[in-house]
């Protein structure tokens, strides 16, 4: 009985694991959460989120949570008895906290490979990212600001983006393609949709509000404009890299 | 000769690739002739003159009754929305409270991007966690944030590109105001004044975010005007002269012009005795260096809270048969007032309400101190007799509109009070003189049918700067805190608490259309043109409201 309880309470929490795993945050919630975290919690939590002795965040195992919604309820109640207090927050914030706080167990602790410093050669240099990406103000605005992506993402993600763009494209980041009824096409990064409109920034880095009943052709490309670095770069190189795109964490 | 040639064509490609990038940039030339392209609103007034006036005359007495509603955006906030937009070639940018700056499609309103500022909970706004719109140079956003921060923003993205703290907030420093680009600078100004903070002007480098200089309202040791500060020992410091409505610049005199806002503490003149400079006035500052001009004092010594937080409006025109650079100003302390704005001299003055705190100006344009008894009533209330809602002057009609809070009262109660960092700072309270009354009336504070005509009443006034003569008033039954746009078609455009957005003839005041809101319009209308459409647009409850003709 003990045994069989056992078992179960295993396969629920490695669903709930998985579930975890495989739940979408969007990247608007993550950088959202990754404020909120850094203007209420990182005074106890710490940047890395183990700066309380036996908690964890990056571990995303918690004692009184398993699901979001236990995230939720413990953000807002806070945890009589300890130091956390209960916390107000709009149902939108909670999410981006819930969402920022889920991926920090993609942080993992081991040190960098490479060397930053050659990295952000490689970025500037011979890998041509800022033809693309933009850094502090330099650098293109087609592609996604990279300013904080080492504060939103993951060493293991950024070398997944770097040998696998279009496996490791977040939906938030998808081109379209349209063409105008007088026969313009136009491309970009897609920034909103609705039903009706779509709002992107084009190649020429402008911003551009589309109806689509004004279309003749409308396409989301699920394909990455990005290169993939496996054979361009060296696994050195890729590790410089990686090392140099974990040190941007934005400024705000 | 095939080499040169090949030169050509590429300086020609390269010209073709620059030229869109300087077209869509809004460079300083722009900014300086904003007035020549009414279809964008490039800053918080409209142009450095400050008139919220338009050119744009697609919209007529004739056809105003076939406006519609193309688009409303909805903020993210229950705070007051008091946001300005900017429109520049078809994207708008604005402020949701208390500091997040959107990018919005002109035509339909849907979003570009938000960026979310999180402000510090150290923050102490007086009075509404609100924020009044941006400014912009280039490709770069500036926003003044409610913890007293000065951020840079890509317009395109909406990514931070330098932020700047420029007070203390946890001192009572906030900023609510839209700042404005002036050359290399953005400038900017803090709120605070019921936190007995020392008020200042400061100038940031558009690139850096430095400070280049910053320019105390209230004067130091040493300083002139530092003997206008009397009474307690310390008081200077705790004077007040906030600064929270965008000044004025002509770049001509090369001079910005600041309403400073009321001395601290509010209620109690006594702990600060003489006039108190340089609060409760218009300074008139080089932009270069910060150093100031001239300055005129509206209110000395003032013990109503009669913030002179006004927006400036500048004004060429004939006075008294040759030309002459001018200044209207509607203050909060019931009187308009005519200056030279070379000078800072006094040409006119009037009350457009009632007014029984001063028995009138003297020939220099100081008010005739008249106290009242206590308990007795002082007009106009502390929410005087107009406030921070921007006015407008229409060059076609000559006249200054301004939203007006006529026949209002409070009975100022003073009270001792001790600086401390970060508490407020009043000395004293003002209350209704009407029982039971409501300290600031408005319908929406308590049933409908407690009001009566004693607690005052709102009204758009038409006001010529010659003679101070009311050329007609439009009357409404609840206040109002509404900003006023007129246009080349002599439309006027102006709204209320009540929640009512309306068409006025500028010429007459007779009401042309109306509309209603839901929600209190205390934001400033605006109006833009895309694709050969002009559309209006104004803030009210808690969503902005795009209005355009019927097809």
């Amino acid at each position: 009985m003990v045994k069989k309880r056992c078992f179960i309470l295993a396969i629920i929490g490695s669903w709930a694991i998985s579930g975890v795993a495989a739940a979408q945050y969007s990247q608007a919630d993550v950088e959202a959460g990754f404020n909120l975290y850094n203007a209420n919690c990182i005074t106890c939590h710490g940047a890395n989120g183990d700066s309380i002795p036996g908690v964890n965040l990056r571990t995303n195992q918690f004692r009184r949570a398993v699901t979001d919604a236990d995230l939720n309820r413990l953000i807002q109640t806070g945890i009589a008895g300890t130091a956390m207090p209960p916390g107000r927050y709009t149902t939108a914030d909670l999410a981006g906290l819930v969402a920022y706080i889920r991926s920090m167990r993609d942080f993992a602790a081991a040190p960098p490979r490479g060397d930053a410093l050659r990295g952000q050669t490689i970025f500037e240099e011979k890998g041509n990212c800022t033809s693309c990406h933009r850094v502090n103000g330099k650098g293109s605005r087609v592609a996604p600001d990279l300013s904080d992506i080492g504060a939103i993402r993951s060493p293991d993600a950024l070398q997944r983006s770097l040998i696998d763009p279009t496996g490791s494209m977040l939906p938030l980041n998808r081109y379209v393609r349209a063409v105008t009824r007088d026969g313009k096409t136009i491309t970009g990064r897609r920034l909103n949709e609705d039903t009706y409109t779509v709002q992107l920034i084009d190649t020429e880095e402008r911003l551009v509000s589309l109806i689509k009943s004004e279309l003749r052709e409308y396409t989301v490309l699920k394909t990455s404009a990005m290169p993939s670095y496996k054979e361009k770069l060296t696994s050195a190189d890729l590790d410089d890299l990686v090392a140099y795109l974990r040190t941007l964490k934005g400024a705000r | 000769m095939k080499a040169s040639v090949r030169c050509v064509l590429l300086a020609m490609l390269l010209l073709f690739l620059v030229i869109p990038i300087l077209r869509a940039q809004v460079s300083n030339e722009r900014l300086l002739r904003a007035a020549d392209e009414p279809h964008n609103w490039m800053m918080y007034s409209g142009t450095y003159a400050s008139q919220r006036y338009s050119t744009l005359s697609q919209i007529a007495p004739a056809n105003v009754k076939n406006l519609e509603q193309k688009w409303i955006f909805q903020a993210e906030s229950l705070e007051k929305f008091e946001t300005t937009p900017l429109v520049v070639d078809g994207i708008m940018y604005i402020t949701q409270a208390p500091s997040d700056a959107v990018a919005l499609d002109a035509k339909t309103g849907r979003v570009f991007w938000i960026y979310r500022y999180f402000v510090s909970p150290d923050a102490r706004p007086c009075c509404g966690s609100v924020n009044r719109g941006m400014a912009i140079l280039a490709d770069t956003l500036f926003l003044a944030t409610l913890d007293a921060h000065l951020v840079a923003l890509d317009a395109k993205t909406g990514r931070p590109i330098w932020n700047t703290k420029v007070a203390d907030a946890t001192a009572g420093y906030a900023m609510t105001v839209a700042p404005l680009v002036v050359e290399d600078k953005v400038i900017i100004g803090v709120a605070g004044g019921e936190f007995g903070i020392r008020g200042f002007i400061a100038a940031y480098d558009v690139r850096t975010g430095r400070e280049a200089w910053r320019f105390n309202t209230i004067p130091g040791l040493g300083e002139p005007g530092h003997e206008t500060w009397q009474g307690q020992a310390d008081a200077w410091q705790h004077g007040g002269g906030a600064i929270w409505t965008t000044g004025s610049y002509d770049p001509v005199l090369n001079l910005t012009y600041w309403g400073t806002g009321n001395p601290g503490p509010d209620w109690n003149p006594g702990l600060r005795e003489g006039d108190n400079l340089y609060s409760d006035s218009v300074v008139a500052l080089d932009p270069d260096t910060g150093k100031l001009k001239w300055f005129f004092q509206f209110t000395p010594n003032d013990p109503y809270d009669y913030d002179s937080t006004q927006v400036p409006v500048l004004v060429d025109a004939n006075w008294n048969g040759s030309p002459r650079k001018m200044m209207m100003w509607g203050n909060r302390n019931g009187f308009f007032y005519v200056l030279d704005r070379a000078t800072g001299q006094f040409l006119a003055g009037y009350p457009f309400v009632k007014v029984n705190w001063a028995s009138g100006l003297d020939a220099k344009g100081r008010p005739v101190h008249t106290p009242q008894p206590e308990n007795a009533p002082t007009f106009p209330g502390v929410q005087g007799g107009t406030n921070w809602y921007s006015p407008s002057y229409s060059p076609r009609t000559g006249l200054f509109y301004l939203s007006a809070w006529e026949d209002y009262a409070s009975v100022f109660v003073k009270e001792e009070q001790k600086y401390e960092e970060g508490r407020r700072f009043v000395g004293g309270r003002p209350t209704s003189p009407i029982p039971g009354g409501q300290n600031i009336p408005s319908l929406k504070r308590g049933p409908i049918n407690v009001w009566t005509e004693a607690a005052g009443h709102g009204a758009v006034i038409a006001i010529d700067p010659r003679t101070g003569d009311k050329k007609w008033k439009f009357l409404m039954t609840d206040v109002t805190d509404s900003g006023i746009l007129t246009t080349a078609s002599d439309l006027l455009f102006a709204g209320g608490r009540e929640g009512y957005f309306h068409a006025l003839d500028a010429r007459t005041g007779e009401l042309l259309w109306n509309v209603s809101l839901g929600g209190q319009v205390a934001s400033g209308p605006m109006t833009y043109q895309v694709d050969g459409k002009q559309y209006i647009s104004v803030a009210a409850g808690h969503s902005l409201f795009t209005f355009a003709l019927r097809e």
